[in-house]
């Protein structure tokens, strides 16, 4: 049973109640979407005045290059730590840690940065943005425009190219994406294919034509550091390059995916109102710190323009409009995994997550109409 | 030909920020700069046509409040991903404290 009252499950939804869904970016729900006005929709925004989003949007390098002194500095530490014990069992606790700082602290670092909003020095954010990139392994220019199409169209089926648990949900997947195997696959695959000159026709459809060499460029440029890895390692007959270059990217995973599946996870597709598809949850201080305080997700997606180390200001400032958020992680599972498991019988099947209120009603005309259930079905 | 439009007055924006201005069917955005000299752009972004009016003005850059594409508002010029094609700028001219826009001598 799930408790609290925060939420309620529904299963009502915008269409059938049996729908094949096919996430294609080039398939019919992506069609579909365009002609129902999902794609480029005007979005909910909660009314904040123009004179505190200023201040909220301020741009500053000082919280950032703290940061990033920190995670830097930690992973040159716990690595030099890690590789003098190595092979030890007792470098493992070190190699941990240094996992986690390259295979998750480098998705928010992706993130923020690639949205331009971590620092306010430009070079900052792209030096950062290129560094993190490489370690959590998404092409710079693929993953700016996939992103971008993200904020865009949050959550609709055939158009948004990041949902990270379709449905049904495929539990598979997301166990073996703790220790980033689906995804590292995935990524090597789409890097050889880049660095040998060709796009997907998902790729070709969301990045603009006069961008696809710059793919191609940096798909290259990564194929010969991993090429080098390998040399290294065949030279010193030790597997230890890789636990320090690519390894990390699965055995370091697991934070990021923890954090991750609670942005969107159980929610609402196909909506225009962030409040319905995505969730804000309260989290310990080393979690946001690795996380980069998306875990005020909600806030993140209305106004993409505050910087990170902001959120908090903002969420304090438009929580009466939100849903209230999950008050910690094992809170935030407790609601999710259930859905999750209940989307498998019925993929219809979402979380609608109630409205203090203050806050302004969800537009039913967009959403549909709310068809609440007892919580312990 | 030119066809000058009042747009606002200037003490309507303050410095390092813009406001929207819509005109017969057509939306702008209005700049003032630090150093308090005032501009226009076309009102809606090149990537996804949002209103720039919600961005962040830092210095002579407007970034667009959906996606952070960046321009330079004196001249236009897309400052990279995921903005790719240029704004569309309007001369502008100050008289009597009041904002003047020349909406028919667009410039890419």
């Amino acid at each position: 049973m799930i408790t609290g009252p925060i939420t309620v499950l529904d299963t009502s939804s915008n269409g059938p109640a049996v729908r094949q869904r096919n996430y294609d970016l080039t398939g019919a729900d992506a069609r579909d979407a365009v002609e129902r006005g999902l794609a480029s929709a005007e979005w909910y925004h909660t009314d904040v005045p123009r004179k505190e989003m200023k201040t909220l949007m301020k741009r500053s390098d000082t919280p950032a290059i703290r940061d990033t002194i920190v995670w830097l500095g930690g992973m040159v530490l716990f690595a030099v730590i890690a590789a003098a014990l190595w092979p030890s069992w007792w470098s493992a606790p070190f190699f941990l840690v240094y996992g986690v700082l390259y295979g998750s602290a480098t998705d928010s670092r992706w993130h923020e940065c690639g949205h331009g909003t971590a620092f306010k020095t430009r070079w900052m954010n792209d030096a950062v943005y290129q560094i993190a990139s490489f370690m959590i392994m998404r092409n710079p220019v693929t993953w700016r425009w996939s992103h971008a199409r993200h904020h865009t169209d949050t959550i609709v089926v055939g158009r948004d190219p990041e949902i990270a648990v379709m449905r049904p949900p495929d539990l598979a997947r997301l166990i073996l994406n703790v220790f980033g195997v689906v995804d590292a696959w995935h990524a090597l695959i789409d890097m050889t294919r880049n660095a040998a000159g060709r796009l997907s026709a998902a790729e070709q459809d969301f990045i603009p034509e006069m961008e696809q060499r710059k793919v191609i460029r940096v798909a290259r440029i990564w194929v010969a550091i991993y090429a080098a890895t390998l040399g290294l390692a065949i030279v010193v007959n030790s597997i230890l390059p890789f636990l320090l270059i690519g390894g990390p990217r699965l055995y370091g995973a697991w934070h990021h995916v923890m954090t991750g599946l609670l942005q969107h996870g159980g929610l609402a597709e196909d909506v225009t109102d962030h409040r319905l598809n995505s969730r804000t949850v309260l989290m310990n201080p080393v979690s946001r710190f690795i996380y980069w305080n998306m875990n005020y997700h909600v806030e993140h997606h209305m106004f993409p323009m505050v910087p990170y180390h902001a959120l908090p200001k903002l969420h304090e400032l438009i929580k009466h409009d939100l849903p209230a958020p999950n008050p910690s992680i094992f809170d935030g599972y407790r609601e999710m995994l259930p859905a999750f498991l209940r989307q498998l019988r019925y993929d219809d099947y979402f979380i609608k997550r109630e409205l203090p209120p203050t806050a302004k009603p969800y537009r039913e005309e967009f959403h549909g109409p709310a068809n609440p259930l007892s919580t312990d079905n | 030909m030119s066809q000058w439009i009042e747009a606002c007055g200037v003490d309507d924006v303050e410095d390092e920020d813009l406001i929207r201005f819509d005109h017969e069917g057509r939306t702008f955005a209005i700049y003032r700069s630090p150093d308090a000299l005032f501009y226009a752009t076309d009102g809606l972004c090149t990537h996804e046509q949002v209103h720039l009016a919600d961005g962040l003005v830092m210095d002579h850059i407007i970034e667009c409040p959906k996606h952070n594409g960046r321009f330079d508002y004196r001249t236009g010029e897309a400052k990279g991903a995921p903005v790719c094609v240029n704004l569309k700028t309007y001369p502008v001219k100050v008289e009597d404290g009041r904002v003047l826009v020349d909406i028919a001598c667009a410039r890419r």
